[in-house]
């Protein structure tokens, strides 16, 4: 028999429906977990104080009317970047510590009416400037799969937290590969919805035009239970998307992939990429053959030049976005800012600044369109492309310590997608040296129902979405 | 191409436009970091984008408006809204004086 934190969402409520446990019991449970294995792993920044009161009320809740709600008693862990009341917001900065939000996010909003219940804030890079979760001002959270390695990030808390089941399900955000490439380094499910398909407002911004609030999961069911709650036109965020949000669970459960075409991107397979991890690409291309799919290589602009589009656009955002932290309606003085968050509001004013303009910014936007253009071109006859998420496993901890381009490397595979604003999940598809791969399944813009479905019927046709023993890892 | 280098004058002049204070260390940190990744971003110049317009916007919506009336339930109460604030006064931020800041004048 499953353990309580081995649970799915719809496990979790097929318990209480048993009466199997209540929701206080699953809590405490796992917040039992989380202070044995907290202090070494470092996902909590905060704990809801309020969580067994909430826990309670939901116990109560369900007994009077069963579950009628479709995230009712779900524990869940999120990422330090979403505005919660009555739970202190960092976004791992020391700029905001101690902030209590007076307001809360589109997003955790939604969660709430749903019936989730957050167990805390999950630590990520500072202002998610990273894919390590090292640039954070409270220290790095280390991986599940191995203590001595980033979980990456910048949603690692969030990602560390499903792999070490220390919650059911998580919420994260991705700007490009913020969501998938944790996923991936921890061995998790992923999804990044379409840019506007999920409202940013109360989601402590790093680049408004690529933010995308999701979910971090064991399941890409439970990925597309969440999604579906979180997803729709945010009347606070003018970028969200009024097209009618689908019930994305009903999509799934497909026993084949008859079909479906899917292209292997060629480029993303790097000449300096370790040899065991494109056999698992190339693996997971010929199990998608074998369920039916027809899968051809497919070919896009070389990924360099996606490093230098996100570059600019990122940091131009970045510098406009955090010129409102000033110390006086909220949080500390700029002198509290980090090295890496420096870093990258010098460069965007440097890139936004007069003279430079048109040389870095425009030049970006107007590549940013090509990159968009070649995607639209390829959805026409293409269903989804595949790729790794991430070059290689999770690195050491200690491994961006003058690598300012860091993140912008480690997401050299997402971040096309990102500055396209598509929608891609990344689910595990092996290991190498005992850690986990992410394969990225990426669909065009507001396909989150077929990118989920192809998702779904790759993972419960594999046996690659693991938990470690952490009394054996820790 | 050639190399363009950012100089440890522009990294002072662009801390000022980004209101931020550095360290020597830094300045000399990101003089030599920022030479660096703007190599990496003129790599785009390879790109011929003469005929490209720009996008700023990934889904295409436009001019998105809402009526201009005030959503009183959305408004934050005073005391929530200065509650965050480390100088307030009389129910007001204390702001520091952001113009005629220079440094032969007086600041208040």
């Amino acid at each position: 028999m499953k353990q309580l934190h081995e649970l799915t969402i719809n496990e979790v409520h097929e318990g209480y429906r048993n009466h199997e446990f209540t929701c206080v019991e699953l809590v405490k449970h796992f917040l039992n977990r989380i202070e044995k294995y907290n202090p070494k792993l470092n996902i909590f920044l905060a704990l809801n104080p309020n969580v067994i009161t909430q826990a309670e009320a939901i116990d109560r809740e369900i007994a009077e009317k069963g579950i009628d709600r479709e995230l009712l008693g779900i524990p869940m862990a999120i990422k330090d970047n979403f505005l919660t009341v009555g739970i202190s917001t960092t976004a791992s900065s020391n700029i905001l510590k101690g902030f209590m939000p007076q307001y809360e996010s589109t997003v955790t909003c939604k969660l709430l009416a749903a019936g989730a219940i957050f167990l805390g804030k999950t630590n990520m890079d500072s202002f998610a400037h990273g894919s390590s979760t090292e640039t954070s001002d409270f220290g790095p959270t280390h991986n599940p799969w191995n203590p001595e390695k980033l979980p990456g990030g910048s949603s690692g808390g969030s990602a560390a937290a499903i792999s070490a089941q220390l919650a059911t399900a998580a919420l994260g955000s991705e700007t490009a590969g913020s969501i998938r490439q944790p996923a991936a380094w921890c061995g998790v499910t992923g999804f990044k919805p379409t840019y506007g398909r999920a409202g940013r407002y109360g989601c402590i911004a790093m680049a408004s035009s690529t933010d995308s609030p999701g979910p971090i999961a064991k399941t890409v069911e439970d990925a597309a239970l969440i999604t579906k709650v979180i997803s729709g036109k945010d009347p606070f965020d003018a970028t969200t998307s009024p097209l009618v949000v689908e019930n994305y669970p009903s999509f799934l459960g497909k026993s084949n992939l008859d079909g479906i075409k899917i292209g292997l991107v060629t480029e993303y397979l790097l000449a300096d990429m370790r040899n065991d991890v494109k056999q698992l690409i190339l693996e997971a291309a010929a199990k998608f053959r074998s369920l039916g799919a027809i899968v051809e290589e497919v070919s896009l602009m070389d990924p360099k030049y996606a490093v230098g589009v996100y570059t600019v656009v990122q940091r131009s955002e970045v510098s406009s976005n955090l010129a409102r932290f000033d110390g006086i309606r909220f949080g500390h003085t700029r002198d509290s800012f980090g090295e890496e968050t420096k870093r990258r509001i010098m460069l965007g004013t440097y890139t936004l600044s007069s003279g430079y303009y048109d040389a870095y910014y425009k030049k970006a936007q107007a590549v940013r369109t090509k990159m968009i253009d070649q995607f639209t071109e390829i959805f026409k006859t293409f269903d989804a492309v595949i790729g790794a998420v991430s070059p290689g496993p999770a690195l050491l901890i200690g491994a961006t310590k003058n690598q300012p381009m860091f993140g912008e490397m480690e997401d050299i595979l997402v971040e096309q997608s990102s500055v396209a604003g598509l929608t891609s999940t990344s689910v595990p598809c092996g290991f190498v040296d005992g850690l986990p791969i992410g394969l990225q399944i990426t669909c065009d813009q507001f396909q989150e129902a077929k990118a989920l479905a192809i998702a779904d019927c790759y993972q419960k046709n594999t046996t690659f979405s693991q938990f470690p023993d952490l009394d054996k890892t820790l | 191409m050639h190399k363009v280098i950012v100089s440890p004058e522009e990294i002072k002049k662009i801390a000022n436009l980004a209101s931020l204070k550095l360290q020597p260390r830094e300045v000399d940190l990101f003089s030599s970091q920022f030479t660096e990744t703007v190599d990496v971003i003129n790599q785009l110049n390879e790109i011929d984008t003469s005929d490209i317009p720009a996008t700023y916007q990934v889904t295409g919506l436009a001019n998105i408006s809402r009526e201009d009336i005030v959503d009183i339930p959305r408004v934050l109460p005073q005391e929530v809204a200065l509650r965050e604030a480390k100088l307030t006064n009389n129910g007001f931020f204390v702001v520091p004086r952001i113009i005629d800041t220079d440094e032969t004048e007086s600041v208040i």
